[in-house]
């Protein structure tokens, strides 16, 4: 018998972003849902602890007492992650995390995006670039939504981002991942986290971003446009647990033919 | 009076009115907001020193969900 050569396993390093752990590897948006209740109830089952949030007009005129997203999501339970959805250009990106870290007394950890196109909402990277390096300059932690693109996402890490945030398919497409080599050949390259970004459908598509090796999976419309959000919300935080397991445990090898599980020998016929 | 554009829409205030009393007026006090002033971002802890001005552009922001 020839000595087997033990698989490589990946090191269990636990996920850290901007210098805090965190043991949820999910993290989730908080729009498209049909009310505040189930946001709340969502959120606490999928188990995430950092959720992202929107920066918009406040609605002027509207009953004072209506209640408010921060009061279902405390920021003293969850670290919140204000985005630049919706922002086409470095300026108005800028624009909102300054905006953003007002409102949050100083909290000064953000969810860059800068999109290009309506139809599919994939990134600008060169405004991505340029907001990025202000952001950084700005004192920001800076984590960035951006395209499966391995090369794009070295130069993002290159410059500050704190960690890399790659599309799995189109914003709310839920597609599943359409570039799984990219994704492989980024994770591969980073010195930070890289969290897939958009464009999961269900828990497979999350439990293949943990098992390229992902650090994490963010998400948002696969949940809330669920049919029972609140169970896909569970369903995922199972999923990418799972993927995380079977990253580490490393996956058998492909074989193209059969290998039988039950042993020949003892056979008595 | 003085008019002044607040989240796009014109309004009009009385004169020397500061910033804190126009959160209060628009029913926001104590509200979790951030508010910029002609694209400049007024800490809370100013909006009783912040006078506003005639043509001052004021937004006023939340959090809601988002993704």
């Amino acid at each position: 018998m020839s000595q087997q050569t033990p698989l490589q396993t990946p090191e269990d390093r636990p996920l850290e972003i901007a210098g805090k752990i965190y043991s949820s590897r999910l993290l989730v948006g908080t729009g498209k849902y049909c009310d505040l209740e189930e946001t709340r109830q969502a959120t606490e089952a999928s188990g995430a602890e950092i959720v992202t949030i929107a920066i918009r007009r406040s609605n002027i005129g509207q009953d004072p007492e209506a209640p408010n997203l921060l009061d279902v999501l405390p920021p003293q339970c969850y670290t919140l992650l204000p985005n630049t959805a919706g922002c086409f250009t470095a300026r108005d990106a800028v624009r909102t995390c300054h905006l953003a870290r007002e409102l949050l007394d100083g909290h000064d950890l953000v969810k860059l995006e800068v999109l290009a196109d309506e139809k599919t909402l994939f990134p600008d990277i060169v405004e991505t670039y340029v907001a990025l390096q202000t952001l950084v300059e700005d004192g920001f932690k800076v984590m960035v939504y951006t395209n499966d693109d391995p090369i794009a996402a070295q130069r993002l890490e290159d410059m500050g981002a704190v960690a890399v945030m790659p599309l799995a398919a189109p914003i709310g497409s839920g597609l599943g991942i359409r570039n799984p080599y990219n994704i492989l050949t980024i994770v591969e390259n980073a010195g930070v986290p890289v969290i897939v970004d958009a464009g999961v459908g269900t828990a497979s598509d999350a439990a293949v971003a943990m098992e390229l090796g992902c650090a994490g999976v963010l998400m948002n419309t696969a949940i809330a446009a669920a049919a029972r959000p609140v169970l896909m919300a569970s369903a995922m935080g199972k999923a990418i647990a799972a993927g995380r397991e079977a990253y580490l445990a490393g996956r058998m090898p492909r074989k193209r033919f059969a290998s039988a599980s039950s042993p020949l020998d003892g056979l008595f016929f | 009076m003085i008019e002044i554009e607040v989240n796009g829409e014109r309004r009009q205030y009385a004169e020397k009115t500061n910033l804190a009393q126009l959160v209060t007026a628009l029913g926001l006090q104590g509200k979790r907001v951030a508010v910029e002033v002609n694209l400049e971002i007024v800490p809370r802890s100013q909006y009783t020193q912040r006078l506003l001005v005639a043509g001052d552009r004021i937004e006023v922001v939340h959090a809601i969900g988002g993704g």
